[in-house]
């Protein structure tokens, strides 16, 4: 369970916009998930977390920073992504749409196999057919055959959502990304969903990452949270400290508007996350944060610093990392480690 | 760690079924045939227009049973000049003293066949170009679109009478002929078609899984455009036939052979309708009407079967 | 006695192909004017088609029987005169998803004002657009976004627009159909907060609809949890989110795990299992296949809501009294 597997190094995507714009959609994105880890990234629609997964699966380019597996950065061209693709899979978000309506279940299960020949090459001598039970039977779907020639339309939401993680699992991967796993599915399904992921990392060694804004669920099977802020990950650490200790305002504001959160006061923050052509100066989150609005930030004199001086990336050591200028000044001593 | 991969959380699995995947696939493929046969059932005009086409499709088929191929012959016709219908001649005779009824029948397989020939010449350019196109952003999608539109603003007919001069009198040429002018309307339907397509997340899947572009083309955008093309394949039939018999009667037809717009090509010649000869004139006419409101009835009844589907994504 | 709704009994069958499917299946509530009330449910529980009957806005396949009243006037027997005048001021309903709900080429302000110029024509132009810029400021947006068009906000303002076009004649009643769920957690916070100020500003009422039971805690004063077309829970909203009786509310309570409960870690809480089809619902209690406590009596018969206490009832055989 030790070693690296996957990781982002000061990631950095830009959008141009129709208005010809340019909108950093990453700016300097630190994250990694080891093997047989569940990794958390939380954020709000516009945080730039559904880029960040793109970017670790190949799906987007960065424009500058690294992907590296292992320690080696990903290549670019198609025939270096493929043998990537069979270590590292994804789960996309709605899986009404991620599957092709056409295709029957088995057709999809089978889809992965057939791209990287392994079908009829499959390392146990396995057939197509029992290699598509397995993956059914891992994703908690049994009896397996039962499901081989429904159609998407057919099965429920959760089913769905299951045919798509044994897509994945048909590869073997030893990383599943999981984009927003459980948004779209009813209240009931979801801790089935969850628990299966926690099944497949305890039995397979399967590494998670989860990309989602629910705190709940990070909570519920994360040993790892990263909380995303405008393309920037602004705090980091294991499950525990982040969620039940949080350092950063942002962090504080987010968990204090979980309903039915105890023990915080609600901190509803004024507005949206900003334009991403836009990012302002200095702290990033300094226009909406209440830590500098309540003149906390001011009293620790760092105000100036929030305004003007540019946050550091925040590196992805092991512990508590935040990248916040309060914080720094009330732990001077603090380096992360 | 767990080292059997994919087998960790197998437990005990049932054998395979005992149908194999292929036989029960197919036995699903026959049940989703019946489905859509019981919704296109339910479909009058549909259904109607299937009972015209089939009725002429018959004719066609047997024709040298009906009439004897001898009937097309000018040295073999046995009947006066432009006879009225009569208990011999049901449709009268034409100029050169032919059973009309005789030329119509052989005359339905030329324009079917004309029909049908020209209409896969069109779907296939223009599902290729239309899914090039679409597909493939870029340079070269944008070269193709613009072709596209390059063959949409020329004047059709004045394009395909240049063409088939060019080409000469020839079936094989008239075939040709529609079938390169009729294909940037379909090719403009499915470049938009696969450009929604292309935005669904199964083709992300698919990307993840580690698909190439062939792959998502052919596995992915291609079997979800086939219903459209399937529907439109049959309103473009109707407009082949048209036109068809718009260059028959223009005289740009096969001189050799008869079919029903070289029928109404030589009526208007000999004058037919200043000498009130309908009989010659209005056959073919309500034949060329009927089979293409056949193949627009069921093209629309077809695309009712098909778009809840389409919606359903 | 509930002064603004009262549903007595209300079933509602569709008419399909394969059938009849009900929907909803004797439903009692109850609203009076200041409270809210959480009505929660998964997809397919009927809680979206009970909430359509109060404005006799259910599909033309679909037959109610049963009472509702609003202000003790049957909504499913009225005429449509007074079903008009019900619907323009008496309820009004917000849904989720309003980047379709609004018309994206008129600004925001025509369409806010559109139910105040077609109830009352003769209202000066002046006077329309004081009461719009007081309608935006209600729902927290400046008065001068009136001249924005929808592609202009984000989607919490969009949802924001469309509650202060629900306001726009004064309702009695609100209805609000899941109006946070395609929300961030920030943003659904304010717009919890807009509607929760306006309930106890203008004294109007309030019936809630999510699949989310941590949200309605938050907001409502009692919640209903429905389950395949019935009630199977009912009860001040911290009774039935802390201390469920009916295993369902329970399992939904504690789907949505409270951050920093050790209980919840590592331990996600689910059930197994789909919920019901309408068309196909199994024999007896319609929970019982997905029931951890489920004993082979839950099968015979569909359990009646029974009384726990004031206020508080639950229809689970497995719950001693």
């Amino acid at each position: 369970m030790t070693g690296l597997l996957l990781q982002a190094r000061g990631v950095r995507v830009d959008f141009v916009t129709r208005g010809g714009e340019v909108a950093r959609a990453l700016d300097g994105a630190d994250l990694r998930v080891g093997a047989g880890e569940v990794v958390a990234l939380v954020g709000e629609s516009g945080s730039g977390k559904t880029t960040l997964a793109r970017v670790l699966v190949g799906l987007q380019q960065p424009d500058s920073g690294d992907v590296l597996l292992d320690g080696t950065p990903l290549g670019r061209r198609p025939r270096d992504l493929k043998p990537f693709r069979r270590r590292v899979q994804m789960v996309l978000q709605d899986p009404a749409g991620a599957l092709n309506p056409r295709q029957t279940v088995y057709d999809s299960v089978a889809e992965g196999l057939r791209l990287h020949g392994l079908s009829t090459r499959d390392p146990d001598g396995r057939s197509e057919e029992r290699q598509v039970a397995d993956a059914l039977a891992s994703a908690g779907l049994r009896p397996p055959e039962r499901l081989f020639l429904r159609y998407p339309h057919e099965l429920s939401g959760g089913q769905r959502q299951r045919v798509l993680i044994a897509g994945a699992l048909a590869l073997r991967p030893e990383l599943l990304i999981a984009d927003e796993p459980v948004s779209s599915l009813d209240a009931s399904i979801r801790g089935e969903i969850l628990a299966l992921l926690l099944k497949l990392r305890s039995d397979l060694g399967l590494g998670v990452l989860v990309v989602t804004h629910d705190l709940g669920l990070a909570w519920n099977i994360a040993d790892r949270t990263a909380v995303m802020y405008l393309g920037r990950i602004v705090e980091a650490g294991p499950t525990e400290d982040v969620l039940a200790d949080p350092q950063h305002p942002y962090t504080r504001a987010l968990l204090s508007v979980v309903p039915e959160m105890e023990g915080l006061e609600a901190v509803v923050l004024e507005g949206e996350i900003p334009d991403p052509t836009r990012i302002p100066a200095g702290c990033r989150f300094h226009p909406r944060c209440p830590a500098l609005a309540s003149g906390e930030a001011a009293e620790a004199g760092v105000d100036d610093d929030c305004r003007r001086t540019p946050l550091a990336v925040l590196p992805d050591h092991r512990g508590h990392n935040v990248a916040c200028h309060l914080v720094a000044a009330r732990i001077p001593a603090r380096d992360g480690q | 760690m767990s080292a059997a991969g994919g087998d960790g959380g197998g437990g005990a699995l049932r054998p395979p079924a005992t149908l194999s995947a292929r036989q029960l696939a197919r036995r699903r493929r026959r049940d989703a045939l019946g489905r859509n046969w019981r919704i296109f059932r339910g479909n009058r005009s549909g259904l109607l227009g299937l009972a015209i086409l089939a009725s002429f499709v018959l004719v066609a088929i047997a024709a040298p049973l009906l009439a004897s191929p001898e009937g097309l012959d000018v040295t073999k016709a046995t009947g006066g000049v432009l006879e009225p219908p009569s208990s011999e001649y049901w449709l009268g005779t034409d100029d050169q003293g032919r059973s009309v009824l005789t030329l119509l029948i052989w005359g339905a397989r030329i324009s079917l066949f004309v029909g049908l020939a020209a209409t896969l010449i069109s779907m296939v350019i223009g599902t290729l170009v239309g899914l090039t196109s679409g597909y493939f952003g870029g340079w070269a999608g944008g070269a193709l679109f613009r072709v596209t539109e390059w063959f949409l603003a020329i004047p059709f007919l004045p394009f395909a009478i240049v063409l088939a001069t060019v080409l000469g009198r020839s079936l094989l040429n008239i075939i040709i002929v529609i079938g390169v002018t009729s294909w940037p309307s379909t090719a403009l339907l499915i470049r938009s078609q696969t450009l929604s397509i292309k935005e669904r997340p199964y083709l992300e899947r698919a990307r993840v899984l580690g698909a190439g572009r062939w792959h998502q083309m052919s596995r992915h955008v291609l079997p979800n455009l086939m219903p459209m093309v399937f529907a439109n394949t049959t309103l473009t039939v109707a407009i082949a036939i048209l036109t068809e018999t718009t260059l028959s009667f223009l005289g740009l037809g096969d001189p050799t052979r008869v079919s029903w717009g070289s029928m109404l090509d030589d009526a208007f010649a000999v004058g037919a309708i200043t000498t009130g000869a309908w009989w010659f004139i209005v056959p073919p006419g309500v034949c060329v009407v009927l089979v293409v409101l056949a193949f627009t009835l069921i093209g629309q009844a077809l695309e009712e079967v098909l778009n809840p589907r389409l919606k359903d994504r | 006695m509930p002064d603004l709704l009262t549903m007595r009994d209300v079933s509602v069958t569709y008419r399909t192909e394969g059938g009849d499917v009900p929907a909803v299946r004797g439903v009692d509530l109850a609203l009076s004017r200041g409270e809210i009330v959480g009505l929660a449910g998964e997809s397919g529980c009927g809680k979206s088609t009970l909430a359509s009957t109060i404005l006799r806005l259910q599909p033309p396949s679909a037959t109610v029987t049963g009472q509702v009243l609003f202000e003790g006037e049957d909504v499913l027997t009225m005429s449509w005169g007074d079903l008009r005048a019900l619907r323009w001021a008496g309820a009004s309903m917000v849904f989720q998803g309003a980047l379709h709900s609004l018309n994206p080429v008129r600004r925001i302000g025509d369409q806010i004002a559109e139910p105040i110029r077609v109830h009352s024509p003769e209202t000066p132009d002046r006077e329309v657009e004081a009461r719009v810029g007081e309608l935006l400021e209600q729902v927290g947006l400046p008065p001068t976004r009136a001249r924005a068009y929808p592609h202009q906000l984000s989607g919490g303002q969009r949802q924001r627009v469309m509650i202060a076009m629900a306001l726009a004649c004064r309702p009695r009643l609100i209805v609000a159909d899941e109006p946070t769920t395609a929300l961030d957690v920030m943003v659904q916070a304010q717009v919890l907060d807009v509607l929760s100020a306006l309930v106890h500003e203008l004294g109007v009422g309030m019936l809630m609809i999510s699949h989310d039971l941590s949200v309605l805690a938050d907001l409502c004063d009692r919640i209903v949890v429905m389950y395949g077309g019935r009630v199977v829970e009912t009860g001040p909203a911290e009774g039935v989110f802390g201390g469920a009786l009916h295993p369902y509310a329970g399992a939904l309570s504690a789907a949505f795990p409270r951050v920093g409960d050790p209980r919840a870690r590592f331990a996600p809480s689910g059930l197994p299992g789909d919920p019901p089809d309408p068309a196909q619902l199994p024999p007896g209690c319609a929970f019982a296949p997905r029931c951890p406590r489920a004993i082979e009596e839950c099968t015979r018969a569909v359990p009646e809501l029974r009384s726990f206490g004031a206020d508080r009832s639950a229809a689970c055989i497995r719950v001693a009294s």
